[in-house]
């Protein structure tokens, strides 16, 4: 116990020194104020929605801001644009191990193998639990800027919502980053699991749901089980009563339980995998 | 001091990569005190082996202790300093940081940084990032790393590579000192002389197989005795009758005549008895690299067989 502890600590200090990790979280940060608030409140001020914003009028636009939307806007982007960061994090750090050669040297330091590589998922679970706080936050403020400045009510969500959706989100973001940390294990590398994984996010789950649900209904069952389904509809059934359009990849393609106990499962399926294939590997660079 | 109990066994231990054998069949022992050299050519199977005795790869088959239990078993691990082939650090960490990052990992106080940056001499750019470290840098500091754990034994992969000279030289001390704390080393090394002068057995490894192990002086032979003697005839037959001469050929107008040290004047002494002339005599060592070069350079003995 003492020896994933001690990995956990050292895995926790050296994402904190990561720059990918910052410019991973920046990323996911702009990405939220972007979509979440800048194209909504400029298109607001313009007095006009557009294609951007799917033809909401101002009213609506300006409602999309405030805070009682914060959850819909910190978690919106998790299923599939901030899911894809979180999958490029958990790669990065699995896979850098055996890039870099550090693996070696973290393993004959003495540890056993599973609480390291129990570790290092542990400590990238709450790394991304701190990004997503660091989102909320962020959105938060945002929210809060806008409501001040155009003198609209400040109403937050209940801390009820706020636990389920922020727990949500971190959940499906957990998921991505284990998926990635999978891929780092499995294939040794970096950069092949970014790919595949950035093109499974936001190319093929978009291509099998489209097929499922226009030309080949046969396969709903197992776009049912896909991850980025399981999470947008996760997602979903936590938002608060929506004001405009769900954001892409946020949809109730199944329930919510379902979704959650969807997403569970992949997360420690990939927690699972990650530990067991990382402690027979031959660690030959 | 070299103690007798082992410290390291291996009973036909073999690693295959689907048919091709990157170690096949090797039996050695390395006991507790001795600083040991490991030597071989590219690919002939050291790093292998020394990645099983660290349980970071597993073997195909045959039977490996270290320390008394099956390799990469955590607690002996804890008591094993290693680099093998080249340092595996964090470029954005400094060498401090990555230390600290490493003495976590292996349960021991972040004190022990220090001490171990001081003894590879990096104390003054441990606040350095890894990544703009010279090689040589990052070496030190891998050796550092092997170091913070106080270790029983020490297994270091060409530990002096990248090293400038004087780097070069204070690595040996370093080795020397460490087997003098009376910890076990073993050392892999492209440097022949350097194992010569840091070791006190070696093996050597090539196609995945030891082909001589054994101390310096029993790897490095016979002295040989080069002579000019006239009559060369009666040179060589008065040579070929001591008991204690090995062999003797003529190269180049000269006697060369493989035979133990201690029997140079028996020789001479002979000779002129024998009413041969003796207008020179040269001593000449074979040195560690010549029997390494014998031993493991196959191209140019078929060649040579052409």
């Amino acid at each position: 116990m003492s020896d994933l502890v001690n990995v956990t600590r050292a895995e926790l200090a050296k994402l904190v020194r990561r720059p990918a990790a910052w410019v991973l979280l920046a990323a996911a940060i702009t990405l939220d104020q972007v979509f979440g608030f800048v194209i909504p409140y400029l298109s607001y001020k313009n007095g006009s929605g557009g294609a951007m914003t799917d033809g909401e009028s101002p009213a609506q636009l300006l409602a999309g801001t405030l805070p009682a939307q914060v959850i819909t806007n910190t978690t919106a982007a998790f299923p599939v644009f901030a899911g894809a960061l979180a999958l490029v994090l958990g790669a990065l750090v699995a896979g850098n191990e055996f890039t870099g050669g550090t693996l070696k040297t973290l393993l004959t330091q003495g540890p056993r193998r599973a609480s390291v590589f129990g570790g290092q998922l542990l400590a990238l679970v709450t790394a991304v639990g701190v990004g997503v706080l660091a989102l909320f936050l962020t959105c938060a403020a945002s929210a809060l800027g806008i409501a001040l400045v155009e003198d609209q009510a400040v109403g937050w969500p209940s801390i009820g919502d706020l636990a389920a959706g922020l727990g949500s989100g971190w959940l499906v973001m957990a998921m991505w980053a284990s998926l990635g940390a999978v891929f780092g294990v499995v294939l040794r590398s970096v950069a092949l699991p970014i790919g595949l994984g950035v093109v499974w996010i936001l190319g093929i789950e978009n291509l099998i749901s489209a097929v499922a649900r226009t030309s080949l209904t046969a396969l709903q069952p197992l776009r049912d089980l896909l991850p980025g389904v399981s999470s947008g509809s996760l997602i979903s059934s936590v938002l608060p009563v929506q004001i405009g359009p769900l954001p892409p990849g946020v949809q109730s393609t199944v329930s919510g339980e379902r979704g959650l106990a969807t997403v569970a499962a992949y997360a420690v399926v990939a927690a699972l995998t990650v530990v067991v294939v990382g402690r027979r590997r031959d660690v030959s660079a | 001091m070299t103690g007798s109990d082992p410290v390291v066994e291996l009973r036909d231990l073999t690693k295959k990569y689907g048919q091709l054998a990157a170690v096949d069949g090797v039996n050695l022992t390395v006991h507790r005190g001795e600083v040991f050299g490991f030597l071989g050519p590219n690919g002939a199977g050291k790093t292998t082996t020394l990645r099983m005795l660290l349980g970071l790869i597993r073997p195909t088959s045959g039977d490996a202790a270290v320390l008394g239990v099956r390799p990469g078993d955590p607690d002996a691990l804890r008591r094993i300093g290693s680099l093998i082939e080249g340092p595996g650090f964090y470029p954005y960490l400094t060498g401090r940081t990555n230390l600290r990052t490493m003495a976590r990992y292996a349960g021991v106080p972040a004190s022990n940084v220090g001490p171990a940056l001081e003894a590879v001499g990096l104390a003054d750019r441990a606040g350095d990032k890894f990544g703009t470290y010279s090689l040589g840098m990052k070496q030190r500091l891998g050796v550092a790393a092997a170091l913070l754990k106080d270790p029983e034994l020490v297994i270091l992969d060409e530990p002096t590579n990248g090293l400038d000279p004087q780097g070069m030289r204070d690595m040996r001390e370093l080795i020397v000192d460490l087997g003098r704390q009376g910890r076990t080393v073993i050392l892999s090394s492209h440097l022949m002389g350097e194992v010569q002068q840091i070791c006190e057995r070696v093996a050597v490894i090539d196609r995945g197989r030891i082909v001589r192990e054994g101390t310096v002086e029993q790897l490095r032979g016979d002295t040989e005795l080069e002579l000019v003697a006239t009559p060369s005839d009666v040179a060589v037959a008065t040579l070929r009758a001591l008991s204690f001469v090995d062999d003797v050929r003529t190269e180049a107008g000269c006697l060369l005549v493989k035979v133990g040290t201690r029997h140079t004047a028996e020789i001479t002494r002979a000779l002129v008895h024998a009413g041969v002339a003796v207008t020179g005599v040269r001593r000449t060592e074979r040195e560690l690299e010549d029997v390494f070069f014998d031993l493991t350079t196959h191209e140019d003995k078929e060649l040579s067989h052409v």
